[in-house]
């Protein structure tokens, strides 16, 4: 094989006075770093800074470098692109990755700040008094119909009233990671989890494994172009159904699971021969315009007994003529996925090109509903990195009911973003079906773990209620007037709805 | 100096949103009396009330309703006017006497008071629509009174209307409410029922048309608080066409009042568990339909649910509604002396009034103290079919909100 011209990312030290020459390393890496020869051997070329050894070595004496060769500098062409470049001269193929977008375009999360409350209107103390986040998701009537109950009362109008709507304990939930991209044992971790927050998992375009049936009223199952493990016992069991449509990280294109992740179990599951690659196509083939996807919903909708259905969208430049169209057509959520959101596996041409933010979907959306008089109709769904309750927050002042987390759920399970889920290899059992890695996650650790993010967050978000001086999270939802950006221009202001700092 | 020609600068509705596009931040205090039986009772009470309350508010701005005050001309609508000069009046008088047959027009009576000055041209007229008029527009007399309203207030440059009922007005300015009161020798009338407020802006110039309360027709609303979930009133209202231009909290309760109790068909009690929700736990406690109903609410009318301190009184002809925040973030009490409920932000007010109350209670967070006048219609307009649009210009006379051409020509 001719020499390749991408030199390793990373060093990887040993100090090997410290050493106790256990092996672990090699156990532990997932890549194949290591060799054995009376003390380990690590070839650096293999090495994905995952941090998995360095996390388990017992003589902490393992350490990562980046690889600090010096090139000559040249703003235009920055190392990433040349690596690109030999990479794609040597292969002749489309360069893969995977997780969330990583180049440095303005993240507008980062630029909006959110208010207090003094003196005029009292701050409320979220130890002391009660501070709502229960969110109902799903469709809303415009108004109560009511009628006499008899005794001097009121009671609802027959039919009226709020139906098939989705009670939240707190408004965040897991982003759909399929089964197959993500290990059973991460499906189990994030159903028990979802149980145990009162919030909702959503099983993403790999149908649902028979272990998640006693989850089922917590878990969104999703029908995606692929319809893989779509049957009409997998639509009843979801407590709502989600057409994908389309992803942050790779909007326009459908899904990507290499069939080295397609063994018997997730075979079986999404219905599909074990060890073929499973590729969804990019549109639905039963959809080529908004009247059919309205078709399918409501296909969905007689299929479960009326379950809430969504339709889950990357979120690109006309994203509000978009979801307005879907709430329409009848959804009950629609999903907006920033082009930030992550991926179990992606060209990295459409991860790192396409799309829009999703602080200005969520804007963007939110205002066309409004202006619409159909804001009521469906719930907003945000997500596409959603990094910290602060995000969360400012998601929620901007007009989003609920975030949804993908990436952050995972960094709780252990991923330290390296980037490799499409290998199959991830060494902190995540993104691998290999039975020696998936068994690193103990659902039960793993559901402890994700818990505990979410409680954090939620409480997070009380503080931040209670400083805006409301106690209930739907105070907050859509309330721009309790934003201010900082160093934004003007027209993203004007899009956000948002006022700069100082009016 | 009622006839001052000059035009006075704090009387600036029209391009008010130029002056002042933020929302106005502010405490205040208030007050509201209702006799159940009907009997009238003279306006030194509601002035006595306010006056113990001085400290509430900081001397910019001042005002009262009264209702059951007229009762020469009870089914007469009596429109107290403010104007800046007299082109204004004869502006507004000429659109006035297209529309109505005018059966009194006259100067309000005022008297000299220390502290009130620069006073704009304050006059009333008690009239009753043009009969042909409204048969030609097919439309109720309560529909032309919005749409005159909306007309007089966004097409005559420095005109008014403070209020627009049968049998009641306003009364407000910039000054102390008991200096506004004897101003407007608010000692001469006799109500069943009255309201009064005392404010405290924080960040702008009072005006008198800014003063509270707001009205509309037979609507009054008086408010202390600061709505901390404005942000999101002001949008979820805006989707019914409402425009919020004042960025007054005042304006956003007005407004949801009227689209729940008018447009939604609401009644009271149920508005105001929609506006100050209970807590989810207390939801889920209930008995199954009334949970399943307040449910319903809390879901539906989240984006209207008022958040933060406030204590809002509703008057109407026929009573009042006074409603506390959903954690009793401001004050707010109330008695009861015979037939008589009042409620006010201080207790001080209560007992100079009704010195020997049978009871005096702190209502619970969200819990409405509701009276209501014997004998007297429900109190909210279904004749009236007005826009939200319509109503926004109507009550801020913000020509942003207003597309008057399309109401009445």
């Amino acid at each position: 094989m001719q020499q390749s011209f991408v030199q390793p990312e990373f060093r990887v030290k040993i100090d090997y006075d410290k050493c106790h020459k256990c092996g672990r390393c090699v156990q532990q890496c997932g890549w194949g770093v290591y060799d054995f020869n009376e003390r380990p051997v690590p070839h650096d070329e293999k090495c994905r800074a995952c941090h998995r050894c360095v996390t388990f070595c017992p003589a902490h004496c393992i350490t990562i470098e980046k690889n600090t060769l010096a090139f000559r500098d040249n703003d235009n062409w920055s190392t990433d692109a040349r690596k690109a470049v030999w990479k794609q001269a040597e292969t002749g193929g489309v360069l893969l990755t995977s997780m969330g977008n990583p180049k440095p375009y303005e993240r507008i999360f980062d630029k909006l700040l959110l208010d207090a409350c003094q003196v005029t209107n009292p701050s409320i103390d979220p130890l002391r008094e009660p501070m709502e986040l229960r969110t109902y998701l799903g469709r809303k009537p415009d108004n109560v119909e009511i009628v006499p109950d008899g005794n001097g009362g009121f009671k609802l109008a027959e039919g009226a009233g709020v139906h098939h709507n989705i009670k939240l304990d707190t408004p965040i939930i897991f982003s759909p990671m399929s089964y197959g991209s993500v290990s059973l044992n991460v499906h189990r971790s994030l159903a028990m989890a979802a149980e145990r927050c009162g919030i909702l998992m959503n099983t993403g375009e790999g149908g649902l494994h028979e272990d998640l049936y006693p989850y089922q009223d917590n878990v969104i199952v999703q029908v995606a172009s692929g319809r893989f493990g779509v049957s009409p016992e997998y639509l009843q069991r979801g407590a709502a159904i989600e057409i994908k449509i389309g992803q942050g990280a790779k909007p326009g294109i459908g899904g990507h699971l290499p069939g080295e992740k397609i063994d018997r179990e997730v075979s079986a599951t999404r219905m599909i021969p074990q060890g073929s690659d499973a590729i969804s196509p990019a549109p639905h083939h039963d959809i080529y315009s908004i009247e059919d996807l309205r078709q399918l919903i409501y296909a969905l909708k007689e299929a479960s007994g009326y379950k809430p259905v969504g339709v889950k969208i990357a979120a690109v430049h006309n994203v509000a003529a978009i979801a307005s169209g879907i709430v329409r057509a009848g959804a009950d959520y629609v999903y907006l996925d920033g082009f930030r959101g992550g991926t179990g596996a992606a060209p990295a041409v459409i991860r790192d090109h396409i799309g829009i933010p999703i602080e200005i979907a969520i804007a963007v959306v939110d205002q066309r509903l409004r202006e619409e008089g159909i804001r009521n109709q469906a719930s907003i769904i945000a997500a596409g990195s959603i990094r910290s309750s602060a995000d969360a927050a400012k998601a929620i002042a901007l007009g989003a009911d609920v975030v949804a987390i993908g990436t952050a759920a995972l960094l709780a399970l252990g991923c330290h973003l390296c980037q490799s889920c499409h290998t199959g290899k991830c060494s902190w059992g995540i993104t691998t079906q290999k039975p020696e890695l998936t068994r690193r996650i103990d659902p039960e650790w793993g559901a402890e773990r994700l818990t505990n993010l979410v409680h954090a967050w939620s409480h997070e978000l009380q503080e931040i209620l209670g400083a805006l001086g409301v106690n209930a999270v739907e105070s907050l939802r859509g309330s721009r007037e309790r934003l201010r950006a900082v160093g934004l221009d003007e027209q993203t202001c004007r899009i956000l709805g948002v006022k700069p700092a100082g009016l | 100096m009622p006839y001052d020609l000059n035009r006075y600068d704090g009387f600036a509705p029209a391009n008010f949103r130029e002056e002042s596009p933020f929302k106005i931040h502010g405490g205040c205090g208030l007050m509201g009396i209702c006799d159940e039986s009907g009997a009238l009772m003279s306006g030194e009470v509601p002035i006595l009330a306010m006056a113990v309350q001085r400290d509430r508010g900081n001397g910019l701005g001042g005002g009262f309703a009264g209702y059951g005050i007229y009762p020469a001309f009870p089914d007469h609508f009596c429109f107290h006017m403010m104007y800046h000069d007299l082109r204004a009046k004869e502006e507004a008088e000429a659109i006035l006497d297209r529309h109505f047959l005018i059966e009194v027009a006259e100067p309000m009576p005022t008297r000299p008071v220390k502290g009130i000055t620069g006073a704009p041209l304050l006059w009333r007229y008690f009239m009753t629509p043009h009969t042909h008029m409204l048969e030609e527009r097919d439309v109720s007399a309560e529909d032309y009174v919005v749409g005159v309203v909306m007309l007089v207030n966004s097409r005559v440059d420095g005109a008014f209307v403070a209020s627009s009922g049968k049998n009641m007005g306003a009364f407000k300015g910039v000054g102390y409410p008991e200096e506004i009161g004897h101003y407007f020798r608010l000692e001469e009338y006799e109500g069943h029922t009255w309201v009064g407020h005392n404010r405290f802006p924080t960040n702008t110039p009072g005006w008198w048309g800014g003063a509270h309360p707001f009205t509309l027709l037979d609507w009054s609303i008086v408010h202390n608080g600061e709505i901390s979930s404005y942000g999101i009133n002001s949008r979820y209202l805006e989707q019914f066409g409402y425009t919020c231009s004042l960025g007054t909290d005042t304006e956003v309760a007005a407004y949801l009042f009227d689209l729940l109790l008018r447009r939604h068909k609401l009644p009271v009690e149920l508005a105001c568990k929609a506006l100050a929700a209970p807590l989810w736990d207390e939801i889920d406690r209930m008995p199954a339909d009334a949970a399943a109903l307040m449910r319903s609410l809390r879901a539906v009318y989240g984006p209207g649910m008022l958040n933060g301190p406030f204590a809002i009184v509703l008057g109407f002809n026929g009573g009042m509604v006074a409603l506390n925040d959903r954690i009793k973030l401001r004050p707010l009490v109330a008695a009861r002396s015979g037939a008589v409920i009042m409620v006010a932000s201080e207790e001080s007010a209560i007992r100079t009034v009704l010195p020997a109350p049978d009871e005096v209670w702190t209502p619970k967070a969200g819990e409405p103290v509701i009276a209501r006048v014997a004998g007297m219609e429900p109190p909210f307009h279904s004749q009236l079919h007005a826009s939200p649009a319509e109503i926004s210009c109507a009550m801020t006379a913000v020509e942003a909100a207003c597309h008057a051409e399309e109401v009445v020509a």
